[in-house]
């Protein structure tokens, strides 16, 4: 590390130079008491916004009863109580809402990464789109798989499981990697209590929830389902949804799905919410229905 | 979804016996596309009893015989059939708890009371159980405030303080309406602790002595007084410690009492204006309740009227003893219901380490051993410290590890859990034992050693069973 004295040479090595370069002498003339002072560089960091807990800061000042806001807030991580500064909000908050969305962009925009699908032992196929930029402008090209996708898909999987799980990326790969770890297991390991057999689970990339349809076509399973990324908002941008349909086929109504949403750290436990998933495919098993034909 | 269970309350205490009916109305308030989340969002008394004396056979003895009697007319005229009921609580209470055949009327009611009511007595669980009654939990949350309530009753008053609905505290004296009882103008039984109390303060009287009003209200004073001692509105005296039940403690001294609600049969006399005859009741209750209502360190409280007086033990009983568990969960359905099982406690510190988890379940259990063979028993921990997929492997391994000896034996496993895991743990239990063990994982109960629980028929589609969990500890 250059310190600051060897940082001060540098600079006014520089500064000399480039004088010399220019030729022009009032430079040295300009300087004043402010360029002069040394710049210091402070050891740390400036305080991550983002961990800041939302439910335990309170920031409204001179408050009338202090105590049963800060309970109401317990109730829920809603950006409440949080000050103002004349009619506008306070620094902090201001950066932690920008925060949020850049996580919310993030989550959108990025990839499952490589090593997570690897460990949780899935295969990667690709839905029609090309790129995320597809992917958002052409929501039906992400209901569809492509053509060595359907290949990769019949070749690797085990035909007509009961059931076959499959892990998409949809609107959030921050919620893929969060959750799945915990849930995709508990549902295998709910299935095996409940006797129930699973197919090869895999990885779509760029994929809509309706790409589910087509996959129980091509694999025959008599319940499909899919863990799918949902769409961040500003409280959280690890949400997941596990949507399952009875017997599938491409162009069913969507009512025929039974959603299971807000699966994140802050909500269910992943791991519990995977057991329960499991419950309710066996249901669905059960009654041969799902959606809204099936009464939970 | 919307479901009604019934339950049943019923209190024999010192003085009176009486029964209520409920309905709690459970119901998912989760939204359909989330994991569901059932709880008991109404109480609703739907049938009170009238109000007995306590049959007694002596003075120590309850007649048995005639409190079924009470009991069975009751459940004809409200109409209602034992087999009506999911779940409910027998409470023993008071002085008649002490008696010694508590034992025998409980055993005599609850196989009448319903399959699944419990029996269960003790001064703290009797404190509790009035102040939700008298709705002094639901008035310190909604008033932000910390509030007490006094169940003035025969034999015992009872304590319970909350603060924004959280127990806080609670304690029991000898101090009651019928520690002093009048017959004929003249005083027919004085209780020993009563008796030195008056005399702590020059007061004699006698069995035998004609019953005179200013005197027996001087005492009356004296028992308030205590009673403003323990709600720590005024300083104790040296003959405060002594007026505990069974030698109990006092309540911790903050957080600082700002409200009260009374309760009990003394209640009416507070709360309502007294007309006629002062003994009319053959003990010393409206002049209790003239001297707490008059007592000046009491008048210092926020005095709140009750939600019940007389009734709020039974309506306690009857209403707040019922949970219901988390509505992810694990059970084997034909091992239920399940009664009285004692609990077995791993404490926090011990639940984050693998090897003091799995000593501590191995250790514990021949405690709950008779002759040599295992009782049944549940295993209660936090589960905060096991959340992830893989942790919840490790920990089902732990349990299986260490309670090895229950497994082998033929009662069920029973795990109770605070944290939402009991789904998932539970399958990692069922695919490890390869289902050759009944389970009964649930959570969102909170238990601890020495508390004795009971797990109900499921309700709300089989997704939660109701769960009583009951605090036998005596003021310890």
């Amino acid at each position: 590390m250059v310190n600051e004295k060897e940082l001060r040479t540098i600079i006014e090595q520089v500064l000399t130079e480039m004088n010399l370069d220019q030729g022009t002498a009032p430079a040295e003339e300009e300087t004043c008491d402010t360029c002069n002072n040394t710049t210091v560089i402070e050891d740390g960091f400036i305080p991550d916004v983002t961990e800041v807990d939302i439910r335990t800061q309170y920031l409204v000042e001179n408050p009338v009863n202090k105590e049963a806001y800060y309970d109401l807030k317990q109730y829920a991580p809603c950006r409440l109580g949080i000050g103002k500064a004349g009619a506008r909000f306070k620094t902090d908050p201001v950066l932690q809402f920008r925060a949020a969305h850049s996580a919310a962009q993030d989550a959108v925009f990025s990839d499952v990464d490589q090593d997570f699908i690897d460990k949780m032992n899935l295969f990667t196929v690709q839905t029609q789109c090309d790129s995320k930029d597809t992917y958002l402008t052409r929501p039906d090209l992400g209901r569809k798989l492509d053509d060595e996708a359907v290949k990769v898909v019949k070749e690797k999987c085990r035909s007509n499981p009961t059931v076959q799980i499959y892990v998409s990326d949809g609107l959030s790969s921050a919620a893929v990697a969060a959750n799945v770890g915990d849930v995709l297991p508990a549902i295998e390991q709910g299935l095996k209590s409940y006797g129930i057999d699973t197919g090869t689970p895999f990885f779509v990339k760029y994929g809509r929830v309706g790409a589910m349809d087509q996959i129980s076509e091509i694999t025959g399973a008599d319940v499909t389902c899919v863990l799918i990324g949902e769409r961040p908002g500003l409280i959280t941008a690890e949400s997941m949804s596990a949507y399952i349909a009875y017997k599938a086929t491409v162009g069913m109504p969507e009512a025929r799905r039974t959603v299971v949403s807000n699966i994140h750290k802050s909500g269910t436990i992943p791991a519990e919410a995977g057991a329960h998933i499991a419950e309710i495919i066996k249901k669905i098993l059960d009654n041969k229905a799902s959606g809204t034909d099936l009464k939970l | 979804m919307r479901e009604a269970i019934l339950s049943v309350g019923i209190d024999i205490g010192t003085s009176t016996t009486q029964l209520i009916f409920s309905r709690l109305t459970i119901e998912n308030l989760a939204s359909s596309y989330v994991v569901p989340r059932i709880s008991i969002v109404e109480k609703e008394v739907i049938y009170r009893s009238q109000i007995y004396f306590t049959p007694l056979l002596s003075q120590t003895e309850i007649d048995s015989v005639k409190v079924k009697e009470i009991i069975r007319k009751e459940y004809e005229q409200a109409g209602i059939k034992p087999e009506d009921l999911k779940t409910g609580a027998v409470i023993i209470t008071g002085e008649t708890a002490r008696k010694q055949n508590a034992n025998s009327v409980l055993a005599a009611l609850s196989d009448m009371a319903g399959d699944f009511v419990v029996a269960t007595a003790g001064p703290d669980l009797e404190s509790v159980l009035s102040a939700k009654g008298a709705g002094a939990d639901k008035l310190s949350e909604d008033n932000r405030e910390v509030v007490a309530n006094v169940d003035i009753g025969g034999g015992t008053s009872n304590i319970a303080f909350f603060q924004k609905g959280v127990l806080k505290g609670t304690c029991c004296l000898d101090i009651g309406g019928r520690l002093i009882r009048v017959e004929d103008g003249r005083i027919a039984y004085i209780y020993p602790k009563i008796q030195e109390l008056a005399e702590h303060h020059q007061i004699r009287i006698r069995v035998g002595d004609p019953a005179n009003e200013l005197v027996l209200y001087r005492v009356c004073e004296y028992m308030a007084e205590q009673l403003a001692m323990a709600l720590h509105v005024c300083g104790a005296d040296g003959a405060h410690q002594g007026m505990y039940t069974n030698q109990g403690s006092p309540l911790p001294d903050s957080p600082q009492i700002m409200a009260a609600t009374y309760s009990g049969g003394v209640a009416d006399c507070i709360y309502q204006e007294e007309e006629g005859e002062v003994f009319r009741y053959g003990d010393i209750g409206v002049l209790l309740g003239r001297a707490v209502k008059n007592n000046q360190s009491l008048q210092k409280l926020k005095i709140y009227p009750a939600a019940e007086t007389i009734r709020a033990t039974v309506v306690g009983a009857g209403t707040h003893t019922t949970n219901v568990s988390g509505s992810t969960i694990t059970y084997s359905g034909e091992k239920l219901p399940i009664k009285n099982i004692p609990v077995l406690k791993v404490s926090s510190e011990e639940e984050q380490e693998p090897a003091k988890f799995q000593n501590a379940v191995r250790d514990k259990l021949p405690l709950y051993e008779t002759d040599g063979a295992l009782e049944q028993v549940a295993i209660a921990f936090s589960g905060n410290y096991h959340t992830s997929f893989n942790q919840i492997q490790d920990l089902a391994k732990i349990i299986i590890s260490g309670a090895e000896k229950m497994i082998e034996g033929p009662y069920p496993l029973i795990l109770v859990i605070e944290n939402d895991i009991a789904k998932v743990l539970g399958n990692a239990l069922n695919v490890f034992l390869e289902h050759r063990k009944a389970v009964i994982c649930i959570d969102g109960i909170y238990a601890k050693d020495g508390d004795y629980i009971d797990i109900g028929e499921p309700v709300a589609a089989g997704r939660v069973v109701p769960v009583v969990t009951k605090t036998l500890i005596f003021n310890s």
